[in-house]
């Protein structure tokens, strides 16, 4: 049900470009408003949520540890696991943040012979790494569209991605390696149970917009040609703010375009905000340092306190004289 | 608004959102006209009919892709046939076929490449045609 419902959402939005534009000619809308309003929703909504993270704050170190903590001298300690410092800090969150370091230590739990057992799990840590890279070097390659003047960075890029020289247009390693493992992170959704049961409609339709994003690029690439030269004559006009409608690029090229503007909206109110929020994680991205430095609670209450001298000082009298010990005299 | 850590989620989002606007800095302002491919050469003049061997919009998209299959006919399969298409004979060959009439590489078939930034690989085999600078 969850997945039928994601699954039409992203078919409707085909459908919703693809009639706007053969039924009602709405150019304008499609290629020149919507993907403005969904750039500033991005920019704004992004910047809002990471504000809203940085305005709570975060007394206490609570880094999740898997490792020796700072301790006697004679005691190694670990540093990129249970970082002490600023650097070990930096260096497990690259780690985080470029080789998905905690989801390496993915584990599967089975029951074999009525026991439990529990045994690593690569397969989600291989897909995610795949997908993330991928979607990156896509990312970067589109910048061809955008530069009068393509640095040559880009023309490495797509030389290194191209370079089986497999067909016309040359295929891009990427594109299949992005369709395939956004496939697996679909079909692990359905069929491991327990992945099953947690995932919600805020799960799929992530995966089915990226996945539909791919393929409209890809059949734009290799089967239904547009008018390419058209099309970056567009996405330069849209950055220099003097949009152009030029004439005769396919229908495909604007449902590519509307995927991309709707995922790029979609984006602030979404999990895939995890983008700014792995760089905000407590747990990662704070040293285990409560050992050597006191951290204070700034919410702490100004609590009135009644110490036990000045408890002795008022009832000192009435103490002595049924017989209670005082420590002053 | 009270923020913890400001300075440094500050500075991390304006990394961030340098990063994401590069497009509309880079080339700020550089207004590059959409190329024009050339098709005045003497040969092309000399023709009373103007016609590739497809129609243009085909010939747009689909170029590489005719001349990936020539090239496998002719040095995979052997296959040197001449097409023919409105009574006019093709030769199945990029320098004595395509470049005959559109001798002007330059202004031809690099006009959208550079643009595009698309680096073919035919001229990894093929020579590249001696042009007069004009």
């Amino acid at each position: 049900m969850k997945i039928i419902f994601s699954f039409f959402t992203v078919v409707l939005l085909v459908l919703l470009a693809f009639l706007g534009l053969k039924i009602a000619n709405l150019y304008y809308l499609f290629g020149v408003i919507i993907p403005y309003a969904a750039l500033a929703i991005f920019i704004i909504g992004f910047v809002y949520r990471v504000m809203k993270w940085a305005s709570s704050p975060v007394p206490f170190r609570i880094p999740t540890t898997c490792g020796q903590q700072k301790s006697f001298p004679w005691i190694k300690q670990n540093k990129i696991e249970n970082p002490s410092s600023t650097w070990g800090v930096i260096i497990r969150m690259l780690l985080e943040v470029l080789a998905f370091r905690s989801l390496f230590r993915n584990t599967k739990t089975e029951s074999r012979d009525g026991k439990l057992s529990y045994g690593s799990d690569k397969w989600l840590w291989m897909a995610g790494l795949a997908f993330h890279w991928s979607f990156l070097v896509i990312l970067i390659r589109h910048f061809r569209f955008f530069a009068a003047d393509v640095p040559s960075v880009i023309h490495l890029i797509e030389s290194l991605d191209s370079f089986l020289q497999i067909g016309v247009p040359l295929l891009y390693m990427t594109d299949i390696v992005l369709v395939a493992a956004v496939t697996f992170l679909f079909i692990r959704r359905v069929v491991i149970p327990q992945v099953n049961y947690i995932s919600l409609i805020a799960d799929y339709i992530p995966l089915f917009l990226i996945l539909g994003i791919a393929i409209s690029g890809i059949l734009m690439r290799y089967l239904f040609k547009v008018h390419l030269v058209g099309v970056k004559n567009f996405a330069i006009g849209l950055i220099n703010f003097n949009p152009v409608i030029p004439e005769g690029v396919g229908v495909i090229f604007y449902i590519h375009l509307f995927l991309i503007s709707s995922l790029f909206a979609y984006f602030p109110f979404s999990k895939l905000m995890h983008a700014g929020g792995v760089f905000l994680s407590p747990t990662r991205n704070l040293a285990n340092n409560s050992r050597m430095k006191r951290h204070v609670n700034p919410w702490d209450y100004p609590v009135k306190v009644h110490t036990y001298e000045e408890y002795e000082d008022d009832f000192r009298e009435k103490m002595k004289n049924v017989g209670i010990p005082v420590e002053k005299e | 608004m009270k923020l913890y850590d400001g300075g440094k989620i500050i500075f991390g989002l304006i990394i961030f959102l340098g990063l994401i606007t590069i497009p509309f800095y880079f080339n700020a302002g550089k207004a590059v006209a959409p190329p024009k491919p050339k098709l005045d050469t003497p040969v092309i003049q000399a023709l009373a009919v103007k016609e590739c061997v497809k129609p243009k919009e085909i010939m747009r998209a689909e170029h590489m892709r005719i001349l990936d299959d020539w090239r496998n006919s002719v040095v995979r399969e052997d296959d040197r046939q001449k097409i023919v298409i409105g009574g006019k004979e093709f030769t199945k060959s990029l320098q004595n076929g395509c470049l005959k009439c559109h001798s002007n590489k330059k202004d031809f078939c690099d006009k959208c490449h550079t643009y595009m930034a698309v680096n073919p690989y035919c001229w990894d085999c093929h020579f590249t045609p001696k042009e007069n600078k004009s």
